[in-house]
């Protein structure tokens, strides 16, 4: 027996018994009896329920006309086999984090290697329990199976046995307990197994491997030995999409904000997943809030350095959604996010240097534009242009921008001068205004039109005030109060 | 271990020797000569005064001026004016490190400066409004507190009579005449007596 294949590899299977349920049943708090059905019409039967419709006696096998005449408060849900596809593939991009090798296992579980990340993780058990927690924020309850091969694991949590086999020569052992349920069999199969009496896995195994050939086919062979490592398994690792979406179908329709922020936190922890997986943060969010039969409502949110920070963003939503009116109520949300930025790790996670003060002030930024609005929020920079008002700019935050040399400015600049009242034949402003001697002369812009040629001065009122004010070229009357020295 | 070598470590506190001044030096030795050092950090100070023009930012520009260029963020909420970027560039202010908030509803400048002195990223955070109740001003002392930065309040000199639980209170008036200079008085100031007005030139805070 060869096990190069399982040589330094340990595998974590997540089975979710739920997941038909979950799907549904995960954008809510409240545990309303909810079932699920498959078939169609009179042959709708009942494949799933939670713990609410099964105390009403809701359970798997029953036709969906009986389960609704059990309980009026039931609601049952036809399964949605696209959205359970999608919510997995979510799933494995959020499993990223844990490792890099990810394996879809459709319906309903996936499969990770986890040797190279014990050392991160702090061991086999805080993996698990970082997983186990973690699927609880998305609201998903797994069972595990640990093993050297995919397959191996994958059968171990299918079938529930939670003690992990990390070692390779007690693989088989642990295989021959697992009833033949865990294999793909061909219909009929099973029953051949059952009237020869051969009802665990072990069994098969005890079985001539020339006889289950002939019988079963090669194919029943050659999965037992890829379980057990004789074979190799060659999978196609999950690769996660450069972007994200998520879509979360509601209980029912929501018709207030509250009632979508614990679905929104099951998308944004699903994002913030994906994230870690690939070491990046997003600048750019959209939220969706679909209605029947109407345009979605759409909530924008731009940041100003990449985050993944969930609790942020969540902040940042629930301030905008603070301020949208619904106009229908609100049966699903959606979370895209067109790019992940590429972001260093440390530029995320370290405190306390430049680049920290750097972020939280970007959080700061972001939540304070959350409330006020991007345009209440600004940088400010210097433009090296001749005329006053176009000398400086509005910006985002971090820019700064370059200065021309320039004599004595004021701090404050009013953005439209202000005609001053003449008194005596002097302007006024909060007192007769005394010029200072030196005058500069600004004549600039000919060439774009909007040219100016202008007196400056320094002016000053008995209050020990300082203003700078201007009068046009050639010797104007009016004067104009253009900037305060604050 | 020798008495000399234990007063050399630095964990060792001993009573009757002065804690070193703490303040953010203001630029004009005059002025922080009257302050203890400086702008008191992780506090609220009150600058009072008739009517903008006398000199009020130069008065706060040195300081400024080095805490952006430390990388510390410079918050400048509610402004009367456009804050005028050559001038501050000319100051030595690194604009790159400055934000100017404008809330539509005025209302809004106080949990601006709150949210923006909890943040620790922020070495000064500069409002201008006069309507500040004692119980919003406490927020604001407490709230430069947690992120230690300067926190300066730009209000008219009619509430120099009130009580205020900010840290320092300042009056600032001008003075007519050439040049510029200013004149300060310490109405209050936390651990130290209310001062007679000084002078203070502010001539060489390039503007």
């Amino acid at each position: 027996m060869s096990l190069d294949e399982t040589r330094g590899r340990l595998w974590v299977g997540l089975y979710l018994p739920d997941f038909a349920l979950e799907v549904f049943a995960r954008a809510s708090r409240a545990a309303e009896p909810l079932a699920i059905c498959e078939g169609n019409g009179r042959a709708q039967q009942i494949v799933c329920a939670n713990a609410a419709a099964r105390r009403l006696g809701v359970l798997p096998g029953l036709s969906a006309s009986a389960a609704l005449a059990l309980g009026s408060a039931l609601r049952i849900r036809r399964r949605d086999l696209p959205a359970e596809r999608a919510a997995l593939e979510t799933l494995a991009a959020w499993a990223g984090q844990f490792s890099p090798l990810v394996h879809v296992v459709a319906p309903q579980a996936l499969v990770i290697e986890v040797g190279g990340s014990l050392r991160l993780f702090g061991g086999l058990e805080a993996l698990l329990a970082a997983l186990e927690l973690g699927l609880a924020e998305l609201g998903y309850r797994a069972r595990f199976g640990v093993a050297p091969t995919p397959l191996a694991a994958t059968w171990l949590a299918r079938a529930g046995v939670d003690e992990p086999v990390t070692d390779p020569t007690r693989l088989a052992g642990a295989l021959a307990e697992l009833p033949l349920t865990v294999l793909e069999l061909a219909p009929g199969e099973r029953e051949g197994f059952e009237a020869m009496g051969v009802r665990r896995v072990g069994e098969v195994l005890r079985l001539p491997r020339d006889g289950v050939a002939r019988r079963w086919g090669a194919a029943l062979l050659a999965q037992l030995d890829r379980a057990l490592g004789r074979l190799p398994d060659p999978r196609a690792a999950f690769v996660p999409a450069a972007s994200f979406e998520s879509q979360l179908l509601l209980p029912g329709t929501v018709e207030n904000v509250e009632g979508m922020v614990f679905a929104l936190q099951r998308l944004v922890a699903e994002l913030c997943g994906a994230l870690r997986s690939r070491v990046a943060g997003v600048a750019n969010l959209e939220l969706l809030l679909l209605h029947p039969g109407t345009e979605a409502t759409r909530v924008e949110l731009g940041l100003v350095a990449p985050s993944r920070d969930a609790r942020h963003l969540l902040e940042l939503f629930r301030e905008q959604l603070a301020r949208v009116t619904l106009p229908a109520p609100v049966e699903a949300l959606r979370l895209r996010a067109p790019k992940l930025a590429g972001l260093a790790a440390a530029s995320l996670d370290l405190f306390g240097s430049r680049q920290a003060d750097a972020e939280t002030a970007g959080v700061l930024i972001e939540r304070l534009r959350a409330r006020l609005g991007r345009r209440a929020v600004r940088g400010l920079k210097s433009v090296a242009e001749h005329r006053p008002e176009r000398a400086y700019a509005w910006s985002e935050p971090g820019e700064g921008g370059t200065a021309v040399d320039s004599a004595e400015r004021p701090f404050w600049l009013l953005p439209k001068p202000l005609p001053l009242e003449m008194r005596d034949g002097q302007p006024w402003f909060g007192g007769t205004l005394e010029l200072e001697d030196n005058v500069e002369r600004i004549e600039s812009g000919w060439w774009d039109g909007t040219d100016i040629a202008r007196d400056y001065f320094v002016a000053r009122n008995g209050q020990g005030e300082r203003y700078w004010v201007y009068r046009d070229l050639p010797q104007a009357r009016q004067w104009w109060l253009h900037g305060v020295f604050g | 271990m020798s008495l000399d070598s234990l007063l050399q470590r630095t964990d060792v506190w001993r009573g009757g020797v002065a804690a070193p001044p703490t303040g953010l030096a203001s630029g004009f030795a005059v002025l922080d000569a009257r302050l203890s050092g400086g702008w008191p950090r992780g506090a609220v100070s009150e600058l009072l005064f008739a009517r903008a023009g006398i000199g009020e930012l130069a008065l706060l520009m040195p300081a400024l001026a080095r805490l952006s260029r430390e990388g510390r963020w410079l918050v400048l909420v509610a402004p009367p004016y456009v804050p005028y970027a050559p001038a501050l560039t000319c100051a030595g202010v690194d604009l790159a490190r400055a934000i100017v908030v404008e809330p539509r509803a005025p209302r809004d400048a106080l949990w601006v400066a709150e949210q923006a002195l909890r943040a620790g990223a922020c070495g000064a955070v500069l409002l201008w409004r006069e309507e500040v109740e004692p119980r919003a001003l406490r927020r604001l002392q407490l709230a430069a507190e947690t992120g230690g930065g300067l926190a300066v309040l730009f209000r008219s000199l009619r509430h120099a009579g009130e009580s205020s639980p900010a840290a320092l209170r300042l009056r600032l008036r001008g003075i007519a005449g050439r040049g510029r200079r200013l004149e300060v008085a310490v109405l209050k100031r936390r651990g130290g007596w209310p001062t007679g007005p000084i002078t203070v030139e502010v001539d060489h805070v390039s503007g």
